[in-house]
């Protein structure tokens, strides 16, 4: 489905900057932005970088792995699993993140704000 | 009414042990206990004998302490022995004149070593092997001679050779039967026995009878034996069999065997009933029982009758498992078949030295005894056919042939009933061990603990082992040790593959054998792994994706996202001007300090972009990465050794900093930590860690597997009296095979508990190099201290490595999440109402702003 709304897109650092399966956070206004990019598959995945249960901005730090098929990111501080796509974390489901328009555009990473 | 005064004539580990079944059960309240110990200390191991020789004092021997007699108000009379029992006037009298009056007594007078009537046996090196007095003459002797002999070739006989033979004497054994442990094992048994000792370099000398023992030429002495031959000896060692000590019984007119020994009832009362006799000294049915645990036995039914009890003495089981120089020897029930009409089944490998008999009632349907050699694996299985009377399978001899081509072995562990006692040590069933497995224990290790099977003579452990197995099957619990969903193999078959197929790269390793695109469990393992085989810079760009935060900014990270900082200080040793320079730092970056347990400074609170900065100025002073963040070798604590202390024998320092250079790096399945003592105070508190070092006066005794933390676990002695070289050899091996073959995230307390054979297997390994990999392990080893780089300087040197540490990829703002306040004159993190009430702009000081 189309979004009603256009996106505000807003460039963040270059695509070279990124390791692939490795985080980085970016500042976007007032909130800090995990962006992950697994290069061999072409996904980018970018979602709040503050962990509600350890209380701390350290997503964009965890390892990015998947589980039963569920890509996501585990938080470095108790070890909780968020999927990347829809920012739920596995193990709490009443916690999710919020997730974040994100895309490579020729090497240009942008994040995008609706 | 005052007490009964009770006296107990004896303090052996049998005499120790009914003292203790008296406190246990309250006794020790109704009777005023006296007890007489002969020798000058109280009761200690005398099974664990030969330790002393190992490097164990008579402080780790002992059983008890004098506090504990008197905490429960028993008195003891150390040094002094029982002479005379008035059983008149009802009085025990002393050698040092002391006069007891009593109500009931407790002989526990224990036995002493057979010494043959031959001329010649009470010459200066000739010895017993009985008290710690007789190790220590032997120790002596041993100084100025090359060869030593022992006469007797029964168990204690092999345990006295094997000691020798330690101390680097030229050893040789002569026994009077034709084969050596006559009591336990057959013939066959003890052909395989004698090829297998022979092998170990000690001469084995049967069916000789020892004529005298005259003055030696090339020797101190020459033994002649009564076939014309000769042999030439530095000193001789007495093991020709026990006598009960029954002496004072006997001059009291009690009733005493024929051939010796204390007669007693089921009861264990002496012909006056007054009078008890428990352990070696008593003869209960014309037998004496040369155990340990029958005495245990007496020792209860004594203190049960004491107090109106009703418990009776019902004879022992003989049977016998034991590790003899590396060999495997086990005698179960009537191992000769001298039961009328017995039917015996024999196995002999001559190939792997094994032998195996069983010997089954005349109707083929229940096992009446069994000889192991070589191989006692099926000890417990069979001893458990004996006891429980199991019904044989169709054909019993299946019990002991080799199981090839899959076929099921008849041992199996299902066939046990409910009740059968699996560890004997702590009275544990088959059905304790289903019952703790249902509940949750469902590793060897957490079912050991839980239900104390298998820790006290460790016999039973491989029988634990497949109770648990049958039980997690049956439960439909798939025994499956794969490290997760991506991969179907082990960490210990990862790591196989990965060094066989020589895989350098996660990808690589996923691509060939694993599915999906790995997690935060299998990529920081098999990073670990990697690095242990490979020791390539973890920040590379192909490992950096599988480290754990912590490896990846090489710092540790606390609860509110900053990180802690921990400089390499080899041994604990720091000069003042580094010293200055670690404070200084942390003044600088408002650092929050404190020392640690493994004699480090810590400098908590720094965030990702001042690590680089921090490690600058450490680099720069000459610091090196102290590898607090990795599953790697963390610290070698020592204490100060012979240098300042007036107590050192060694330099613990010098060896502590040379053992933590070489190490230093190692990455491993979990942390590492190692400490080396001067001396057995033990200041370093060596044996709570992975690998101890303690200094002896003829060397270092090294340790391994200690643990402190959740579940502390004492290190055992793993070797003793080692020159540096070859402690340095043993502790690579150690640790490459325990990187080798351990889980993710076990500690070496946990593999060495879960691996089969146990602490014994890992000598094998290490020590006598069972499999043929000694050589292979210290080449891995070395490789990785070959390799080594400090990875904090190689860091700061390399621009593009140093763009990852910035909180944002976009700006040079920091968390504004992290915020501290103050306690002690230092920084600590805010709590969650702290720091909304600062952030929401009230007070404060962010570090933002500091």
């Amino acid at each position: 489905m189309e979004s009603l709304v256009e996106t505000n897109w807003t460039e963040v650092c270059n695509a070279e900057d990124i390791i692939s399966h490795v985080g980085i956070c970016a500042q976007l206004g007032e909130k800090q932005v995990a962006i992950f990019y697994l290069k061999d598959e072409q996904q980018i995945y970018a979602i709040d970088n503050y962990d509600p249960v350890g209380e701390a901005n350290v997503l964009s730090r965890g390892i990015v792995g998947d589980l039963n098929g569920e890509v996501v990111v585990a938080s470095p501080l108790y070890k909780q699993h968020y999927n990347l796509a829809t920012g739920v974390c596995l193990e709490k489901s009443e916690v999710s993140l919020h997730c974040y328009p994100v895309r490579d555009r020729d090497g240009v990473i942008e994040l995008g704000l609706p | 009414m005052s007490n009964q005064r009770l006296v107990v004539i004896g303090n052996g580990m049998v005499g120790h042990k009914f003292i203790e079944r008296c406190i246990e059960s309250g006794a020790h309240e109704w009777f005023d206990i006296s007890v007489f110990c002969e020798e000058p200390r109280l009761a200690y191991d005398r099974v664990g004998l030969t330790g002393y020789f190992a490097g164990k004092s008579a402080d780790d021997l002992s059983l008890t302490d004098e506090q504990f007699y008197k905490d429960h108000g028993i008195n003891v009379f150390i040094g002094d022995k029982a002479k005379h029992i008035d059983r008149k006037n009802q009085i025990v009298r002393s050698k040092n004149g002391l006069e007891l009056s009593y109500d009931r007594v407790v002989l526990a007078t224990g036995s002493y070593p057979f010494v043959p009537p031959i001329p010649g046996n009470d010459q200066e090196h000739c010895f017993v092997y009985r008290t710690i007095e007789d190790l220590d003459k032997i120790k002596a002797s041993a100084q100025g001679a090359k060869s030593g002999t022992v006469i007797g070739g029964g168990l204690l006989g092999l345990e006295a050779a094997n000691a020798i033979k330690q101390m680097g004497l030229e050893t040789n054994v002569v026994e009077y039967n034709n084969r050596l442990m006559a009591v336990q094992i057959d013939d066959g048994g003890g052909a395989i026995l004698r090829k297998k000792i022979e092998q170990l370099g000690v001469g084995v000398h049967t069916g000789k009878l020892t004529k005298s023992i005259a003055c030696g030429g090339e020797g101190r002495y020459r033994m002649e034996f009564s076939d014309e031959t000769e042999l030439e000896t530095d000193l001789v060692i007495f093991s020709a069999g026990i006598r009960p000590r029954d002496s004072i019984a006997r001059a009291c007119d009690l009733e005493v065997g024929e051939r010796g020994g204390i007669v007693i009832n089921d009861y264990c009362q002496t012909s006056d009933p007054n009078i008890y006799a428990i352990g070696e000294c008593a003869l209960w049915r014309s037998r004496i029982f040369g155990l340990v645990a029958p005495g245990y036995d007496m020792a209860n039914v004594t203190v049960s009758h004491l107090t109106g009890g009703a418990a009776m003495f019902t004879g022992a089981d003989m049977s016998t498992k034991l590790k003899l120089m590396g060999v495997d020897v086990a005698g179960i029930g009537d191992s000769h078949g001298r039961t009328p009409d017995a039917i015996s089944y024999m196995y002999t490998d001559e190939a792997t030295e094994m032998y195996k008999k069983i010997v089954v009632s005349p109707d083929k349907k229940h096992l009446i005894g069994a000889v192991l050699v070589g191989d006692a694996s099926d000890y417990g299985a069979l001893l458990q056919y004996m006891q429980n009377k199991i019904e044989l399978p169709e054909h019993p001899d299946s019990l002991i042939l080799p199981q090839r081509d899959g076929a099921k072995s008849g041992l199996g562990v299902d066939a046990l009933p409910d009740s059968a006692q699996i560890c004997s040590c702590h009275n544990v069933t088959k059905g304790d061990l289903c019952k703790a497995i249902e509940d949750g224990n469902t590793d060897l290790a957490g079912l050991k603990s839980c239900t104390k099977a298998g820790t006290g003579c460790g016999g039973c452990a491989t029988l634990v082992g497949q109770v648990l197995n049958s039980e997690l099957k049956k439960a439909g619990v798939e025994v499956n040790n794969h490290v997760c969903e991506h991969f179907a193999y082990s960490r210990q078959e990862l790591y196989h593959l990965i060094r066989v197929e020589r895989i350098s790269s996660f990808q690589e390793l996923l691509a060939k054998h694993g599915i999906g695109r790995g997690c935060d469990i299998c990529k920081p393992a098999i990073a670990s792994i990697l690095a242990s085989c490979w020791n390539e810079y973890i920040l590379q760009n192909d490992h950096a994706g599988l480290q754990d935060t912590n490896d990846y900014f090489m710092a540790n990270m606390q609860k509110d996202g900053t990180y802690s900082v921990v400089p390499r200080v080899p041994g604990g040793e720091i000069t003042p001007e580094k010293l200055i320079v670690l404070g200084e730092v942390a003044k600088k970056y408002n650092l929050y300090t404190k020392i640690t347990g493994g004699q480090r400074i810590d400098l908590f609170g720094a965030r990702v972009d001042q690590l680089p900065l921090i490690w600058r100025e450490l680099v720069d002073a000459g610091f090196e990465s102290g590898h607090a963040y990795g599953k790697s070798m963390r610290t070698v604590k020592s204490c100060v050794g012979k240098t300042w202390c007036r107590y050192g024998v060694d330099d613990s320092t010098s060896l502590a900093i040379e053992v933590e250079k070489r190490y230093r790096g190692l990455r491993s399945p979990h942390k590492l930590k190692l400490a080396v003592s001067g001396c057995t105070r033990e200041c370093a508190e060596a044996q709570s860690k992975d690998v101890g070092i303690i200094a002896t006066e003829n060397g270092w005794n090294l340790y391994v597997a200690g643990n402190g933390g959740m579940k502390p676990r004492h290190a055992d002695l793993f070797a003793s009296d080692l020159d540096k070289e070859t402690l340095i050899k043993y502790i690579d091996r150690f640790l490459m095979f325990y990187i080798r073959t351990a889980d993710r995230l076990q500690r070496t307390s946990v593999w060495m508990e879960n691996l089969e054979g146990g602490l014994d297997y890992v000598r094998e390994v290490v020590i006598d190099d069972k499999l043929g990999i000694a050589e292979e392990l210290e080449k891995e080893m070395a490789h990785v201290i070959g390799t080594y780089e400090c990875e904090w300087k190689k860091t700061i040197e390399d621009e593009e490595k140093l763009k990852r540490f910035r909180h944002f990829v976009n700006s040079d703002d920091t968390d504004d999440n992290v915020v501290f306040v103050e306690e002690r004159g230092q920084v600590r993190p805010a709590t969650t109402e702290e720091r909304e009430e600062l952030l929401s702009g009230k007070k404060g000081q962010s570090w933002n702003h500091s």
